[in-house]
């Protein structure tokens, strides 16, 4: 194939790849995700502060019923801390975190039923916003006071959402500072990023962040556990086929330099 | 039959062997000749030789971690979500083999559509190939079928939104559609029923069929031998002995080259698998990680890329590109009529056929045309030998600006795809259609341009470098 044909190709291609990219900004008028600090996911202190903060505030109404309690060995903890500290639903280690929760009650509850969240963090990346962790890490912190709703909460991340703030003791109650701002040629309530402290909560605002990312690192944890293993095999899986395709070329240099 | 033969006194064990099998099997012998070593390849194949190796490695990779995945998947809308979740972390390297059978799918539309390009520019498709380029549509047909089926299995929102869409489809055929539609999904809705049946087309069925497509493909082409990047008969330069000058075995000349291919396309492929198996929610959808909810209809659903070029050509059918159509055909016919010397009948025959055509364009509705335009843009594939009329194959040797024509067409089929992810807008909506009228144009209008132009001439020997 001619060079001017291939150039034009791979023009063409990085072309659509930029359409593509472009594309993927941020939906307008959505709220946009804070970034999960990722380095949560690799310490172990910050997963088990996760796990136990999802034992105790989330798993009364969701499950996770794809993840056995004794997978909690690979962030570091042993048999007998998760049956004496994280185990009180189930009654045996090999189990997967269930709930009693009946859902038909809960839906007549909460206006839906719970969601399992085992995958949850996997199912709410959206291309250009952010990945699920990001999502949920601005969720669990945009709660506020809004009177209008049954539970007495709204969400800016999920806005009339049906679960009530159950982090409420620990952050507070606040309530986002909006202004009149004029988009589109039509005033509208815009979210000015600030926020009014109604009520304080047994954190700061630093420390409740970081406990809400321990959270989301086991939940993001949790919705893939072998994902650390399988970045490191796959280091050991890409140098094997490095040198093998060293040997792969050399070997076909051998046999082709009979050909003229 | 072949002559039964003695070993030799005094042979080895493994030439007793050998003598011994010849006697009982020669088929199997024969085989490895006429397929294997004693098959000759052009030697100037290319870079875009490699995908159809790849297309059969990437068959063998589906079909073996594809058994792995049956021994725990379970086909019942109760249990597949989970058990598929149960094969991502209870199953002993399960995560693996899941995968490795999620980003083939989406590795063979790669390697498949790029082995389809190479046929395209160099007239792989050309008199005495045709039944080789048929076979090659059949069997990206019954991949269409595969992955399609398959994508249900996990039952997640978008396998049964998707899968609810797709089959919706069907529903518009006009007069059987509905029932149509009714024998498909087993059901009034996507349901149990609907994936026990995909289920037994994604691991049995189709399987079969891909199969012996595969061996008619690869011993269609045999029997004609390889094209090759310049687009000549290498079997018209014969030595004494009459094998062709420029062909070489294709083992081992073949075999060792395509291993570096191979160990190239694993390194890709390993890498996502390991490093970015969802990615970026193209090959493993987010929306998928939800189980399917019948109640509740994601806010925008979207086939898998693999299907979005075709997908856009069927959002682009409103009603106003249907009456576009009609005048493109009203257009065409009287050309026809004036440029084409033909006979009373056949200029009668032109206009009732132009006529008929408006007609039943207007009489149904644009979302049965829609299904018409997807299907037609793959069934026009399988005539694309009787469409070319170029007097060279390749694309080395066509006048350059033909080489733009199938560089837009490249342009298209991608921003078509690319269209089928987005939500729906007008202008979105007007680029897709101009994107179908110059797919369809590239085809149906292949019999007037390709033999336009000033052609380069054919060597008669193909042009190889040494490597």
């Amino acid at each position: 194939m001619p060079y001017a044909m291939i150039k034009r190709f791979v023009q063409s291609l990085l072309l659509s790849l930029l359409v593509l990219g472009g594309a993927a900004k941020a939906a307008e008028g959505a709220l946009a995700w804070d970034k999960f600090p990722v380095e949560k996911l690799t310490d172990d202190a910050s997963l088990q502060n996760g796990a136990k903060l999802f034992v105790n505030y989330c798993l009364n109404c969701h499950a996770a019923s794809y993840l056995r309690y004794n997978r909690m060995n690979e962030i570091g903890l042993t048999d007998a801390q998760i049956k004496g500290n994280l185990l009180f639903v189930g009654d045996k280690i090999g189990e997967t975190m269930k709930v009693a929760l009946d859902p038909k009650q809960a839906k007549a509850w909460f206006g839906a039923t719970p969601p399992d969240l085992s995958v949850v963090a996997r199912s709410r990346s959206a291309a250009g916003q952010g990945s699920g962790a990001d999502y949920l890490y601005t969720y669990l912190r945009t709660y506020y006071r809004d009177d209008t709703k049954p539970t007495g909460w709204n969400n800016l991340a999920f806005p009339n959402v049906g679960m009530p703030h159950v982090l409420w003791e620990l952050q507070g109650e606040r309530r986002p500072i909006f202004e009149k701002r004029t988009e589109h040629g039509q005033e509208v309530q815009a979210f000015t990023g600030k926020w009014e402290v109604i009520k304080p909560g047994s954190l700061d605002a630093r420390s409740y962040d970081a406990a809400v990312a321990d959270l989301v690192a086991f939940l993001q944890w949790a919705s893939e556990p072998v994902q650390k293993a399988r970045v490191q095999l796959g280091v050991w899986v890409l140098m094997f086929l490095a040198v093998f395709t060293v040997i792969a070329w050399r070997l076909n240099a051998a046999y082709w330099k009979d050909i003229k | 039959m072949a002559e039964f033969k003695d070993a030799p006194a005094g042979a080895s064990i493994a030439d007793k062997l050998t003598i011994w099998t010849q006697n009982r099997f020669p088929t199997a012998f024969d085989a490895y000749r006429d397929h294997l070593s004693e098959y000759y390849a052009p030697k100037n194949f290319n870079f875009w030789y490699f995908f159809g190796a790849l297309a059969m490695l990437v068959l063998v990779i589906q079909i073996v971690t594809g058994i792995f995945l049956v021994m725990h998947y379970k086909p019942d809308a109760a249990l597949a979500f989970a058990s598929v979740e149960y094969i991502m972390r209870d199953v002993p390297w399960g995560w693996l083999v899941r995968y490795m059978h999620s980003t083939g799918a989406s590795a063979f539309f790669v390697v498949v559509y790029l082995h389809m390009f190479r046929g395209l520019i160099y007239g792989s498709y050309r008199k005495p190939r045709e039944l080789v380029w048929i076979f090659g549509v059949a069997i990206f047909l019954c991949l269409m079928a595969e992955a399609f089926m398959g994508y249900l299995l996990p039952w997640g929102q978008m396998s049964y939104w998707g899968a609810q869409v797709i089959i919706n489809l069907f529903a518009a055929i006009p007069f059987v559609g509905p029932d149509l539609a009714l024998l498909i999904r087993g059901d009034y809705v996507v349901g149990d029923a609907t994936l026990n049946r995909f289920f037994a087309f994604h691991v049995i069925a189709i399987p079969l069929v891909l199969l012996g497509l595969v061996v008619a493909h690869i011993f269609a082409l045999h029997d004609v031998g390889s094209n090759n990047p310049d687009g000549i008969e290498i079997k018209d330069q014969r030595d004494a002995s009459g094998k062709p000058l420029d062909g070489i075995p294709f083992h081992p000349y073949y075999t060792v080259h395509d291993i570096l291919g191979v160990s190239v396309f694993l390194m890709i492929f390993s890498a996502i698998i390991f490093f970015a198996p969802e990615m970026g929610g193209y090959f493993l959808e987010y929306n998928n990680f939800i189980p399917a909810d019948p109640l509740k209809t994601p806010s925008h659903i979207a086939p898998v890329w693999y299907f979005t070029p075709y997908y856009s050509m069927l959002r682009a059918t409103t009603d106003p590109m249907v009456n576009v159509i009609c005048v493109l055909i009203g257009v065409g016919a009287l050309l026809a009529l004036w440029k084409v010397r033909m006979s009373i009948a056949a200029k009668a025959g032109v206009v009732v056929a132009a006529v008929v055509a408006i007609a039943l364009l207007k009489t149904f509705d644009a979302k049965f045309w829609g299904v018409v335009m997807m299907g037609g843009a793959v069934m026009i594939l399988f005539v694309l030998p009787w469409l070319d009329h170029s007097p060279v194959r390749s694309i080395r040797y066509r006048p350059d600006w033909h080489k733009a024509v199938y560089a837009v067409f490249i342009v298209v089929f991608i921003v078509l795809g690319w269209l089928g992810i987005q939500p729906v807008s007008d202008g979105k909506t007007l680029l897709a259609q101009i994107g179908t009228v110059y797919y369809f144009g590239f085809f149906l209008l292949m019999p007037w341009w390709s033999r336009l132009g000033r052609f380069k001439p054919v060597p008669e020997r193909v042009v190889f470098n040494a490597h």
